[in-house]
């Protein structure tokens, strides 16, 4: 079943909820909780599953907002990156208080997509929401932190992207044979920590 | 240890399981076997839980030496099987003593051949399986030449009772859609669907079975609109720009930002592996 819902707000609030039903048992047949955009993708293993989420979603309350988890992320940041000067201009601001504003900011996993371990973190303030490059790279590299949109995030492996560049890090965004693989989950939140 | 040492891959030969579902909140996509009910069949041949890893075999071509005696299985599309170059059937449990050498033939239909062996391949499993996901890189590398793969002590009697024939694969397919959730996104999108012919590209893999034919149409009212990046399930039949439906499989992206106009019942799944180039395709809408 895709939930379709009308914020990214509403998204955590189904994602939680459902999250929370599962960790209680109720819904045994589940086998994948996916937060998006503006959807919830929630899968079962047979039909039956279907009645119990009906109740689950028409218990939740989406006009508040999910008690965020008490995980807390903190990825430590240098920032050199190759849009640092492009994204402070946008701005209108001084790449001092461009990183400032960006490593001062509590951020929020929302959903993740495009590679495994890739986060969309939302909390990005207003002067930060730009746009994407006009011309995407076709290589960045592994740990580049970027924005674009309302995300900020970290590409876990090289891959083309158009995303601007702020910086990096060497924390490993996503190792399969680490448990847990992704450093980053839906709920977690996020703190970037400026380094040398 | 008991092995089995790769002499020749044929086009792609790669470890696969039942894959990894329950981790797209991950960016992970579910891989596994295309063919699961040959993949299936060829672990109960041997002997198997049918969940044991095999190789998924493309085209044929594949040779194996077995380093220790196993028991093997070929399903999938019918193609010639020969130990030590003497002709065997697909569709059996064939026994392999130590030195003995497995070559595959290549199928006359149909793509994907699976091979299941007596304890099953026990490379390490990575988000417990140990399937090859081409999209992103977890899991072995597609096998070359010289690798060495580990085998798990047997567990179970391979068994005869279980045989199926290979099924012939047509070139003409029809295949269900169940419609939405964004079907609304397009111009009476079961007609558009039901009326078209379309024939699979060589574009296809495992992550999407790419089409060339009709483009679908959007209603008007969704004519040049943003999707959202949403989650996507193997099945999906997402309509991107050019119109033109791309089927995805297992080893798919797990959110997407075009529409999905429809998904596969997981049934029909099979039949898109076996899918060749130039192989006419048309859906059955089912609203």
């Amino acid at each position: 079943m895709l939930v379709e819902v009308d914020s990214l707000d509403q998204v955590d609030a189904v994602r939680a909820a459902v999250g929370s039903a599962a960790e209680r048992g109720d819904l045994p047949d589940l086998v994948e909780l996916v937060p998006a955009a503006r959807t919830v993708l929630v899968a079962f293993g047979s039909k039956t599953g279907l009645a119990r989420l009906r109740d689950v979603l028409a218990a939740a309350d989406l006009s508040r907002p999910a008690s965020r988890s008490q995980r807390e992320v903190r990825i430590p940041v240098r920032y050199d990156g190759p849009d640092l000067e492009l994204a402070a201009r946008t701005a209108g601001l001084g790449v001092a208080e461009l990183v400032e504003l960006h490593s001062g900011t509590d951020y929020a996993v929302a959903f993740t997509g495009f590679a495994p371990g890739f986060g969309y973190l939302v909390g990005l303030p207003e002067p930060l929401v730009q746009a994407r490059l006009d011309h995407p790279r076709t290589a960045v590299p592994a740990g580049s932190v970027g924005i674009a949109g309302e995300f900020t995030g970290v590409y876990p492996r090289s891959s083309p992207g158009g995303w601007r560049l702020l910086g990096r890090t060497e924390l490993a965004l996503f190792d399969p044979h680490r448990e847990p693989p992704a450093l980053l989950v839906p709920g977690d939140r996020v703190k970037f920590e400026v380094v040398g | 240890m008991r092995t089995v040492t790769v002499l020749a891959t044929g086009p792609q030969a790669l470890v696969q399981d039942l894959g990894r579902p329950g981790n797209a909140h991950l960016g992970v996509p579910p891989s596994g076997a295309l063919d699961v009910p040959a993949l299936r069949l060829a672990n109960r041949l041997v002997g198997n839980a049918e969940s044991a890893a095999g190789i998924e075999v493309l085209l044929g071509g594949l040779r194996l030496r077995a380093d220790c005696s196993c028991v093997v299985a070929v399903t999938g599309p019918a193609l010639a099987v020969a130990v030590n170059g003497r002709g065997r059937d697909s569709h059996r449990p064939v026994y392999l003593a130590d030195g003995d050498v497995l070559a595959l033939g290549t199928p006359a239909d149909g793509l994907r051949a699976y091979l299941g062996i007596s304890g099953g391949l026990d490379v390490p499993a990575e988000l417990g399986s140990r399937s090859t996901d081409l999209l992103s890189g977890i899991g072995p590398a597609p096998m070359r030449v010289g690798d060495t793969l580990p085998l798990a002590v047997p567990t179970g009697l391979a068994g005869g009772a279980d045989e199926l024939g290979p099924r012939p694969v047509p070139d003409a397919i029809t295949v269900p859609v169940l419609l939405g959730p964004r079907d609304d996104w397009f111009d009476r999108a079961a007609e558009q669907l039901a009326a078209g012919t379309w024939l699979v590209s060589p574009d296809s893999n495992r992550i999407g079975l790419r089409v060339t034919g009709p483009a679908l149409r959007r209603a008007a009212e969704f004519d040049g609109a943003e999707l959202p990046s949403e989650p996507v399930v193997t099945g999906a039949v997402q309509v991107p720009a050019s119109g033109r439906p791309v089927l995805f499989l297992a080893d798919h992206p797990t959110t997407g930002g075009y529409p999905v106009i429809g998904v596969l019942p997981a049934a029909a799944l099979a039949m898109l592996a076996q899918a060749r180039p130039g192989t006419t395709m048309r859906f059955r809408p089912i609203a």
